[in-house]
């Protein structure tokens, strides 16, 4: 029994007792239950990140064997290091905030035990995911994590369009998740283990190796990585395979925070750092991270400037920094990707929870046009979120500044093209970021009041159990950027925390990037705010003019790139045409035709002809008694 | 002019026993009639047997024709009793609408 055991086990405890035991201990005992057990588990999460600061901590708790068959052996392990301490306060922290927001964003609905179970299930399975210590073990938590996304973004399973975003978010995650797959199998077969150590240990030992994989010769270090990749890119909703998260807003904003914006989504963030001592042989994928991260956050941000609804707006958002993130892993720079991860969860999951707040005050409404105004009503709401948009536009010192600067300098000193694409795009895209987090912020909290099914005098804050899980994380907001940066990605950031955590085959260059690198977007941001207040409070006239200028541009953007449409055309009908087809004619009208409906058929006319023979008049039974008699006597006979 | 024989007699029983299956299962109307056709039958079998008996001089046919008899009146007494019992339970003996025998 170790501090880890604790961790890891609590949420699931708490969520077996909430979920198959909540009617019987009531809803008031099964939220405070489950808020408690993750909330010790977090205090014991930062107990651990100080000891791997502070002692340089290291620990495999094996709590059992898992797969023992021939040359396969998986443990379910709990590995600590650098790394997944640093996933462990993220994930612990944002759930026992997200646990005891929950228990007032909730208090309306009926099913509040099964909610909070879920939760504690989804914390649980986040937690196995980030500790283990092989590929298996990650895929089983990826795996979890994937089916409480669906559990919870269906939670109101009585709203269709919340169950057709469950399917499709499992949907569209499998896509990946093959790729994963497919990646692990790929692993065992080079390396016949799936353990990190011996896989990382064995990489450099096959690094000319060529494998055929649909015919064509491939570098086996190249496939494995962006088979890989594929997985990441499903899990954390970039670009392609994004599609997903935009619809996962249908479930309850406490689940938007914890899952789609701290949390899940940057597994594969998470994928990718941890698997740096394979992805850093193969250059091919870090480009391809590179570029795909980038075209991410620079779609993303583009969409989220027309949405109209509040927490479409964070996902698009969402979506973009995690294309952030990426490609700081793309060009290497791991531990920012980290860091970005980390301040992300904050101000991210603060936004979440703030809109939340707003949604819940105007009784479920999501749509910024139906708001406005309301500032002096919810003054701490509006505080926390100007707060949490700061951090997330990267205002000088608040936490985004320093991780989204620092992406942007470590593309730059990258040197190599995808590298100075990145600067380009990460700087409009944080111009871009800045725009549209102060349009949500001004059109929600400023302006005139638009709501014309509330009366702006019933408008009240939310109650403190809201409130005080957003000031915590308005703190974080604040400050991890300015404490952590030395930490996480100073110049000694190396020796102080990752260690052998992270593998860099090439040390991070110590330069320091030209001065306008630096200062460009802190600049673009503070311009960005008198730009956004001028455009969408004083002036609304030349939005209006610039929307009906670029109407086809205009009607892009606000249909997501016709993303869904595309796949709407390409996958959906032609898999239902295929669908209809199979079931039309080869099942209905060849199988069951000639299988199981014409046997029964066949007896069936059978014996509608026997029973013609019983007619019931006597003296038809006497006259075929009387043939079957004659012709049995002249078989007699003739014999 | 020309001896009646065996054959004759056989012939005569054959006719009239095929009267009798013929009158059973073409008659659609009457019950006795059934019945009088069933004792054709017998009656058919029972010209066999005399003139087997006769023409190989063995008494035992004629005997066993006399017990047939006997046996053939009980018949009659028992079939004509059912039908008394019949029309009482279902008020008709009409042929057509006798038809309970099936599943």
């Amino acid at each position: 029994m170790t501090y880890e055991h604790i961790i890891v086990f609590l949420p699931l405890i708490s969520s077996i007792i909430s979920g198959f035991f909540g009617k019987k201990i009531g809803e008031r005992n099964s939220e405070i239950l489950t808020s408690v057990f993750v909330s010790i588990s977090a205090l014991l999460s930062f107990f651990i990140f100080y000891k791997v600061l502070a002692y340089n901590y290291n620990n495999n708790v094996v709590v059992a064997t898992w797969i023992n068959s021939g040359s396969l052996n998986v443990n379910w392990s709990i590995n600590v290091d650098a790394l997944s301490s640093v996933m462990l306060v993220v994930v612990t922290l944002i759930s026992a905030i997200v646990h005891v927001y929950s228990i007032g964003y909730m208090s309306h609905d009926p099913h509040k035990p099964r909610f909070m179970a879920y939760l504690s299930l989804f914390t649980f399975s986040m937690l196995t995911l980030v500790t283990s210590d092989n590929f298996l073990q990650l895929f089983f938590g990826w795996e979890g994590v994937g089916l409480c996304s669906y559990f919870l973004i269906g939670f109101w399973y009585k709203k269709e369009s919340a169950n057709a975003a469950a399917i499709k978010a499992f949907i569209v995650n499998r896509v990946g998740d093959f790729g994963f797959a497919l990646g692990i199998f790929l692993i065992f077969y080079l390396f016949g283990t799936v353990n990190y150590n011996e896989v990382f240990q064995l990489v450099p030992n096959i690094l000319n190796k060529e494998i055929s994989f649909l015919g064509l010769n491939v570098n086996s270090i190249n496939l494995i990585c962006v088979l890989l990749f594929i997985g990441a890119m499903g899990k954390s909703a970039q670009l392609f395979l994004h599609t997903w998260l935009p619809d996962a807003m249908e479930g309850p904003t406490p689940v938007s925070a914890l899952i789609h914006a701290a949390t899940m989504v940057t597994a594969g963030v998470f994928l990718v750092v941890r698997c740096s001592p394979i992805y850093e042989f193969s250059q091919f994928a870090l480009n391809l991270i590179t570029i795909i991260g980038m075209s991410t956050a620079l779609f993303a941000a583009t969409v989220a400037l027309v949405q109209n609804d509040i927490k479409k707006i964070i996902a698009y958002s969402t979506c973009s920094q995690l294309g952030y993130m990426f490609f700081a892993a793309g060009v290497g720079a791991y531990n920012v990707a980290m860091f970005h991860l980390f301040t992300h969860a904050f101000f991210k999951a603060l936004l979440f929870l703030g809109s939340g707040s707003v949604i819940h005050c105007f009784k479920d409404e999501q749509d910024i046009r139906e708001m406005g105004g309301v500032w002096k009503k919810l003054p701490y709401t509006w505080i926390l979120m100007i707060i949490g948009t700061l951090a997330l536009t990267g205002f000088p010192f608040l936490s985004g500044f320093y991780s989204k600067d620092a992406i942007i300098e470590f593309a730059y000193l990258r040197g190599n093209t995808p590298g100075y694409f990145a600067v380009g795009i990460g700087i409009f895209t944080a111009f871009l970021t800045s725009i549209y987090s102060w349009r949500l912020l001004l059109k929600t909290f400023h302006g005139t009041y638009n709501n014309k099914k509330i009366n702006y005098e019933s408008i009240h804050e939310s109650p403190m159990v809201m409130i005080i899980p957003l000031i915590i994380l308005a703190i974080g907001s604040i400050f991890a950027g300015i404490i952590f940066k030395e930490v996480f990605i100073g110049n000694e950031s190396v020796e102080i925390l990752w260690r052998d955590s992270i593998f860099f085959l090439n040390s991070l260059s110590l330069d320091h990037p030209p001065t306008w690198v630096i200062f460009l977007t802190p600049i673009l941001v503070i311009i960005s705010i008198p730009i956004s207040y001028y455009l969408f409070i004083l002036n609304k006239n030349i939005l209006n003019e610039l929307v009906k200028g670029n109407k086809p541009l205009y009607d892009f953007l606000k249909n997501k790139w016709y993303f869904d449409e595309l796949y709407e055309l390409i996958f959906v009908k032609t898999s239902k045409k295929i669908g209809l087809y199979f079931w039309k004619n080869i099942d209905i009208g060849f199988i069951d035709k000639y299988g199981p409906d014409g046997l029964s058929n066949l007896i069936k006319n059978f014996s509608l002809r026997a029973v013609k023979f019983q007619s019931g008049y006597i003296y038809q039974y006497a006259f075929i008694m009387l043939i079957g008699f004659s012709v049995l006597l002249t078989l007699l006979i003739l014999k | 002019m020309f001896e009646i024989g065996l054959g004759h007699y056989l012939t005569l029983g054959a006719i009239i026993f095929t009267v009798g299956v013929v009158g059973i299962f073409l008659n659609r109307k009457n019950i006795i009639v059934i019945l009088m056709c069933i004792e054709l039958i017998l009656l058919a079998v029972n010209v066999n047997l005399v003139s087997f008996s006769i023409f190989i001089n063995d008494l035992t046919g004629q005997i066993f024709a006399l017990f047939i008899l006997t046996v053939a009146a009980a018949e009659a007494a028992i079939g004509l009793a059912i039908i008394v019992v019949y029309y009482r339970n279902s008020g008709t003996i009409r042929v057509e609408e006798i038809n309970k025998l099936k599943g």
